[in-house]
């Protein structure tokens, strides 16, 4: 239980002691431990399986780069597959399971795949698994996608809460290393409105992994110092955890934080993590820089990682790697690592350099010009072996190489918009381009200045700048002393020599040989070249290893890597939970829900409620003695029918059209003619495209001589004020009219039947007489001795029947009454089935019929369009395609036998002929059962309709296999001579 | 050379030395009988079936990237043959029909997987149009079921059944819908079509097409120019400015689709679906990642990227579909350039130019139609003559009034 | 994306609904001859250019105002939002 690879020092807490377990395992850490560094700590290296051979794995970095320690962490509802061991906080009780293998992490059955590996080439299933034909669904197929993927959701619904929220800022600094906090610092004495994010949890970038000193301070403490100051600053928002995703239009940048990821659960009421919309003025990409390794045979063991992580581990955590180790490198850098470990006490048993010409190291073994030419021990680094200047080889025992090919700046975000990054030969890597996204700037190792005093200098300067170009005064803090030395570096991307594999993409298992096979067979374009190999599409998304693929096939092509180029980048930075997405926005909270007036009313009920768009409105309303809803609802038809029903209506779109040319624009916006309708009148409009289709239909009432109100669906509410209002800003600027949504001003009720006008007046303080308010008659009114209203004598029911309207915060009050009112007539409050049922057996089209697809033609409303003025749609509802004489027309259809049942979306197929596609002859668009008439009835859209009435045909659904037989009738089923409505 | 396991084990045992290019990198001729410009699906697919199933000889094919760049390099990778109305259905069942046979056709894995597509509905209104749509689909020669909630439960155990805004009610299904290797199309189709003695001319950009006495001579390209009897394009969401070198204006607006995949997870979802009451479609790719995406940006583009709204939007969808990817982690958002057409539906067709042919209007839907796309398009170019199944993408239908409209949304391309 | 609306200043683009090319302004006269060919013209033909883009935005979650923003459509850089009435009366439309 001790962890046997703890060394001194590090920015651990050691007076706390945590407890975590790792497939079942017991160990022990320290808060400021990362997973990986606590496992490495006691002296766990293997971590995973990679993906294609299942070959052991360990961490070869120390951050979110990392490709190969992917844990399971937690269990149960929270279980996170494909966690990094390398950033997942330590806590008190952490869970984690490995992946990808089976029955164990040291004994994978699947690591036959390995042995196998020379006919697992990249590419490979490509060229075969074809034959027999079927067996690739049959059993090729599903041997793959068992063993696909890494690591398992639970299947259990994400039990956590995740907020979304909005920032501003005048600079918003990503990255809180030298660089970042220099910038922020800057920025923030100035008075900037500053927010500064770090993925980490800690803010220091690599100074923490460093024994740099700033001044007088080591890098760490001078990080802590700055880090004080900037969280004094009011116009400052520091943000740790905070990894920004992506840049977007505009200086918009998206941002998750982990608010709880380092804790067991989180805590009572906090989300689990927030992501932030960011909008920025300025912003400075401090992302520092992220080390590539040198590719050579197996130099995929556990135990070999980046020499930047090796000792990054070493100084923040306080953990040796291995108790004797090695570094490879091609560059000054590397160096440090092999001093920082012998500094720390750790046996250095090599520090392999390939430039012969190194400047000599003094106190270990520096093998100038030598290489790693393999390395040996299968679920944990045994041995290196080297060759020499001289050619010779050297078999050295170790227990961890640290491996450094360079550094690549950290440029993602900086390419976002498709900018190409540049490619520098004095570092050996790419910069960033000059193309970046508008209004971003890039300091410190992100820019290619990877000396401490360059970081600390470029951020201050790069922050000045920034707050100049949006007019803020600033000045770059004073830089104390720190090194500057440059990195000097020969190119290595691969030891050139052995038989064997060398490692590019770890998770994906791409080597050399892959990649020379892609140049091999034609893929040679960087994008082929990672399409083909998977090179770079693993989670870490080639973080470290693209480079080396790219150089490589620039070596085989014989073009320079600046022509190769790179393949693009894209958002998000690291990868991002899909609960972070999403937000609140689940479950019963996905959309709003929009309540009517009545609902409260309607719950007391019991009443059953449909959604309707985002309204809910009431479907029926059952008596405890109904078991099925076709008794509610024939229920409620039959006692509107022979006495009165009530039905809230106020989702229909309601707008207020005002003006002295109000009347004229409603010429101008529906197909049929407005202008000569009298005050006091309503009058049915059919509203066109401009391409000649149906948009929708609705009543316009013209309530005073420049007032009316038109009604739309509930459906096109929204779509058709917005068409209104382009109509009037921006085809007829100069016309005198105004238009208001009072869709929610106004709660509605229909009120339908023979009683209608006995109950109504029972409210309605005016005369309300056939004489006075005769059939589509409108006009405001009062209510209940005062309280102003709206009435409108309209029919969707058929019946007689009006449109009651008062100011919606009395809604709840007016159905009430309505219905108190309504109790000596048995008055009955129906929902939207009994509508759809009225409707239906009145002829009157709807949502279904409304298809946009259909025009007035179809609907049997053809000699609505006028042609004697101008209207939205008008000219185009004339071409020959939509005025067919055999097309669609609007039928009645009933079943021949009254006992069956017809069935929505059937298809028209006549006697005689078999149902394929040449004998579609249409379809059934709405249906329902109607109580009056004992039967099913349907309204549809028959070819050639208008002269069929009379013919049997049959209506067929072929998903069900079933068939009726139906009769073509008028669609007006009930009172075809509107004798009701006049009453 | 043929590929097949032997092959694969005889290279294998022989340090793969054997392999040779998928394709050549020949340097363009003088001219041509017939270029194919777009070295996308479409435009390899037609290069393709005009030297296997047409005879033609003396075909390039023009693309000014990498070929397989566009939406065939990254795309959802769903195929169906579920649509609604007669123009269309025909097509896309007829597409279908070849991806069955592709793999055995062209020699090349796409992996053709025929997993089943669902496509949920929860208001009685949509169970109508699908019901109607599933009918279409067997009148016309395709399959078709609907399930009942519990069927769909059973099969989905893991959607939200319990606290949905908008419960699942059913789905329409096609069992014969399902997923293909997209990357696999592009390079199955280089190389049948490379070895059949199409000229593939990679970085190649057109910059011009030469017209004389209402008839084209060639085009003029990065490359040089290039005589051509014929020429095809087929460069979907740049079809605008391609076209605009003949001085024609299209009747679509180039747009953004935004598509998702998550980190690779073990098995969770078997085939593909598409949620009724959000944006969001889903199904799972062999390697384990989550494919999905949902709707447009809306707003024309050719950035091949997009904004947050829609991200977030196709979340939210997911979410609501199924809480369990809240755990999962989106890994990488492409953005692409959509050819949305004012009806929806594609475009197949001659101009008024002679010898200047035009393949386009895809909007997001034209993976699926890749096969029969190429094969309708090279009858096109071969005989002068509509494909049966292609009759109806033709530009002059909007003039005609005879629109495609699958949605029922109109003139208005960011609505399809 | 942000647009800078005239009268309240910089806003989220979500906030609107877009439509599409500001050449929708120039609504044909329907009475005229030749009428359907310049209707088709109008609604179904457009320039669909890379680069500066003239279109119709309305602020549906705002002020209910119809915006003609000029757009780069290859950069997303806005480079000029203008209430649209104005601009369709500089453009002739009156009554």
């Amino acid at each position: 239980m001790t962890q046997i690879r703890r060394i001194a020092g590090g920015h651990i807490d050691r007076s706390k002691t945590l407890n975590f377990t790792f497939d079942g395992k017991a160990y022990l850490g320290h808060p400021g431990d990362t997973l990986a560094s606590a496992l490495l700590a006691n002296g766990v290296q293997l971590m995973g399986r990679s993906f294609k051979y299942h070959r052991p794995r360990g961490p070869i970095a120390s951050g979110s780069e990392e490709p190969n320690a992917l844990v399971e962490l937690r269990t149960g509802a929270r279980q996170e597959p494909n966690t990094r061991a390398t950033v997942a906080e330590l806590f008190e009780g952490l869970e984690a399971k490995s992946q990808n293998r089976w029955p164990s992490l040291s004994f994978d059955a699947m690591s036959i795949n390995d042995r196998l590996s020379s006919f697992l080439t990249a590419g490979f299933y490509y060229k075969t698994f074809m034959w027999p034909a079927s067996f690739w669904e049959k059993l090729y197929e599903p041997l793959i996608r068992h063993a696909a993927g890494l690591g398992s959701l639970s299947k259990q619904h994400d039990p956590d809460t995740y907020d979304k929220g909005f920032l501003h800022c005048d600079l918003l600094v990503i990255g809180a290393g030298p660089s970042g906090l220099a910038a922020a610092l800057t920025a923030g004495r100035a008075g900037a409105r500053v927010i500064l994010a770090d993925e980490d949890f800690a803010f220091g970038g690599r100074l923490n992994a460093e024994t740099f000193s700033i001044g007088d301070d080591s890098g760490a403490g001078w990080a802590v110092k700055t880090v004080a100051e900037l969280a004094a600053l009011p116009n400052v928002r520091l943000m740790s955890r905070t990894t920004i995703l992506g840049a977007f239009d505009h200086g918009i940048y998206s941002a998750v934080e982990r608010v709880s990821d380092h804790l067991a659960v989180p805590v009572d009421g906090k989300p689990r993590q927030i992501l932030w919309r960011i909008y920025s003025k300025r912003a400075i990409l401090a992302a520092g820089a992220i080390e590539r390794p040198i590719a050579f045979e197996n130099n995929d063991r556990p135990g070999i990682m980046l020499a930047g992580a090796l000792r990054a581990y070493a100084n923040r955590w306080g953990v040796a790697v291995g108790d004797r180790v090695a570094v490879f490198t091609n560059n000054d850098d590397g160096v440090r690592s092999a001093l920082d470990l012998q500094a720390k006490g750790v046996d250095v048993a090599a520090l392999i350099d390939s430039r012969a010409d190194a400047a000599p190291v003094n106190g270990l073994r520096h093998i100038r010009g030598g290489e790693v030419v393999n390395s040996s021990g299968r679920l944990g680094l045994t041995s290196i072996t080297v060759r020499m200047a001289n050619g010779g080889t050297d078999i050295i025992p170790v227990s961890a190489l640290g491996v450094s090919g360079g550094w690549n700046p950290n440029l993602n975000i900086a390419s976002h918009q498709r900018g190409r990054p540049v490619w520098n030969d004095a570092i050996a890597a790419f910069v960033p381009g000059p193309d970046g996204p508008a209004g971003l700037s890039v300091a410190g190792a992100a820019s290619g200045a990877f000396s401490t005093h360059a970081a600390l200098q470029t951020g201050a300067m790069e922050a000045v700048k920034a707050l100049g170009a949006i007019g803020i005064a600033a000045k770059p803090i004073e830089i104390p002393k720190a090194e500057d030395a440059p990195l000097s570096i020969t190119p290595l991307w691969y030891v050139h020599s052995g038989k064997g594999r060398a490692w590019i993409d770890q998770q994906n298992d791409v080597t050399v040989k892959d990649v020379k096979l892609a140049h091999q067979e034609n893929f040679r374009s960087v994008e082929h070249l990672k399409r083909y190999t998977t090179l770079g599409m693993a989670t870490d998304q080639g973080k470290t290893s693209n480079i080396l693929g790219l150089a490589i096939m620039a070596e085989l092509t014989g073009k320079p890597i600046p022509e190769t180029g790179t393949t693009i980048y894209r958002p998000p930075y690291t990868p991002v939970a899909m609960g972070a997405l999403g937000g609140r926005s689940r479950g019963e909270h996905f959309k709003p829900t929009r309540l009517t007036p009545s609902h409260k009313w309607a719950t007391e009920q019991g009443a059953i409620f449909v959604e309707v768009g985002m309204w809910l409105r009431t479907q029926w309303i059952p008596k405890p003695s109904e078991t099925t809803w076709r008794q509610s609802v024939d229920r409620e038809v039959s006692a509107t029918r022979k006495s009165v029903g009530i039905c809230d209506v106020t989702t229909l779109g309601k707008i207020d059209i005002q003006g002295t040319d109000a009347g004229l624009f409603l010429d101008r916006v529906y197909a049929n003619t407005f202008s000569t309708l009298g005050v006091g009148k309503v009058r049915y409009g059919l509203m066109l495209r401009e391409d000649g289709i149906v948009m929708d239909d609705g009543t316009t009432a013209r309530l005073g001589e420049h007032e009316y109100v038109t009604t739309t669906t509930t459906a096109n509410a929204v779509p058709v004020f917005r068409h209104l209002e382009y109509c009037r800003q921006v085809l007829w600027p100069d016309l005198d009219v105004q238009l208001i949504s009072t869709t929610e001003a106004w709660a509605q009720y229909s009120v339908a039947g023979p009683n209608a006008r006995k109950l109504l007046e029972k409210l309605v303080d005016q005369d309300i007489s056939n004489e006075a308010f005769p059939y589509m008659a409108c006009g405001e009114i009062t209510v209940c001795g005062g309280l102003r209203a709206r009435l409108f004598r309209i029919s969707f029911s058929g019946e007689l029947a009006y449109e009651i309207a008062v100011p919606t915060r009395y809604g709840d009050a007016m159905i009430r009454a309505l219905v108190e009112a309504g109790r000596e007539f048995d008055a009955v409050v129906y929902g939207t089935e009994a509508l759809g049922v009225m409707r239906v057996e009145k002829g009157h089209v709807a949502g279904n019929e409304l298809n946009g697809q259909s025009t007035a033609l179809n609907m049997g409303l053809g000699k609505m369009v006028s042609k004697k003025k101008d209207s939205i749609g008008m000219v185009l509802s004339q071409r020959e395609g939509l005025n067919q004489e055999t097309g669609l027309r609007l039928v009645g259809v009933k079943p021949v036998d009254p006992s069956k049942l017809l069935t929505a979306g059937s298809h028209f197929i006549a006697h005689g002929k078999s149902p394929v596609a040449a004998h579609d002859d249409g379809w059934l668009t709405s249906v329902v059962f109607s109580p009056d008439l004992g039967h099913s009835i349907a309204l549809g859209y028959l070819k050639n309709g208008s002269t069929r009435l009379g013919e049997r045909i049959r209506t067929v659904n072929l998903l069900a296999k079933t068939e009726v037989e139906v009769e073509i009738v008028s669609p007006h089923f009930i009172d075809p001579e509107g004798e009701r409505l006049r009453a | 050379m043929r590929y097949s396991g032997w092959s694969v084990i005889r290279e294998a045992l022989t340090g793969h030395k054997g392999w040779t290019p998928a394709w050549r990198d020949p340097e363009p001729q003088a001219a041509y009988d017939i270029i194919v410009v777009g070295g996308g699906g479409h435009g390899l697919a037609t290069a393709y079936y005009l030297a296997k199933e047409f005879g033609q000889a003396k075909i390039a094919v023009l693309e000014k990237g990498y070929i397989g760049g566009g939406n065939v390099g990254r795309n959802t990778t769903i195929i169906r043959s579920n649509y609604l109305l007669d123009g269309n259905q025909p097509f896309y069942e007829f597409s279908l029909k070849l991806w069955e046979g592709l793999e055995q056709d062209f020699n090349y894995n796409a992996m053709v997987s025929q997993r089943g597509i669902i496509n949920l509905f929860h208001t009685d209104a949509q169970r109508d149009a699908y019901t109607r749509r599933g009918n279409s689909m067997i009148l016309h020669g395709a399959d078709a079921e609907m399930l009942d909630r519990d069927q769909v439960r059973a099969m989905y155990p893991f959607l939200n059944f319990d606290n949905a805004r908008f419960p699942i009610k059913g789905a329409l299904m096609q069992r014969r819908g399902g997923t293909v290797r997209h990357d696999a199309v592009a390079w199955g189709y280089a190389r049948g079509a490379d070895q059949r003695g199409v000229d593939i001319i990679q970085n190649c950009e057109v910059k011009g097409i030469r017209i004389e006495h209402g008839r084209v001579m060639g085009v003029d390209t990065t490359r040089g120019f290039i005589g051509a009897k014929k020429i095809g394009v087929a460069v979907a969401g740049s079809s605008s400015k391609v076209m605009a070198h003949a001085g024609m204006r299209l009747p679509m607006e180039s747009h953004v689709l935004q598509a998702f995949v998550s980190e690779g997870l073990k098995p969770v979802i078997d085939g593909v679906m598409t949620y009724g009451a959000g944006h969001f479609y889903v199904s799972q790719s062999d390697k384990g990642g989550l494919v999905f995406g949902g709707d447009i940006d809306g707003y024309n583009s050719y950035a091949q990227r997009g904004n947050m709204p829609v991200v977030e939007d196709v979340a939210e969808g997911g979410m609501s579909l199924m809480p369990m990817i809240g755990r999962a982690r989106l890994l990488r958002m492409w953005g692409g350039i959509m050819d949305m057409s004012m009806d929806g539906s594609p475009i197949i067709d001659k101009t008024d130019i002679d010898g200047l042919y035009f393949n386009g209007g895809w909007c997001y839907g034209g993976f699926k139609a890749t096969p029969a796309s190429g094969w309708c398009f090279a009858h096109l170019l071969a005989t002068d003559q509509s494909h049966k199944t292609a009759t109806a993408y033709r530009f002059d239908r909007f003039r005609k009034g005879l629109m495609i409209d699958e949605k029922g949304q109109g003139a208005q391309p960011n609505l399809h | 994306m942000i647009i800078n609306h005239p009268l309240l200043g910089p806003r989220d683009a979500q906030e609107f609904v877009y439509l599409g090319d500001a050449n929708l302004i120039n609504r044909p006269d329907g009475l005229k001859d030749g009428a359907v060919d310049a209707f088709h013209d109008y609604l179904y033909l457009r320039d669909n250019p890379a680069g500066e883009h003239r279109e119709l935005w309305y602020h549906e979650q705002g002020d209910r105002s119809w915006l003609v923003v000029t757009r780069n459509t290859v950069t997303h850089e806005i480079i000029s939002v203008e209430i649209a009435r104005d601009v369709a009366r500089k453009m002739g439309r009156s009554k």
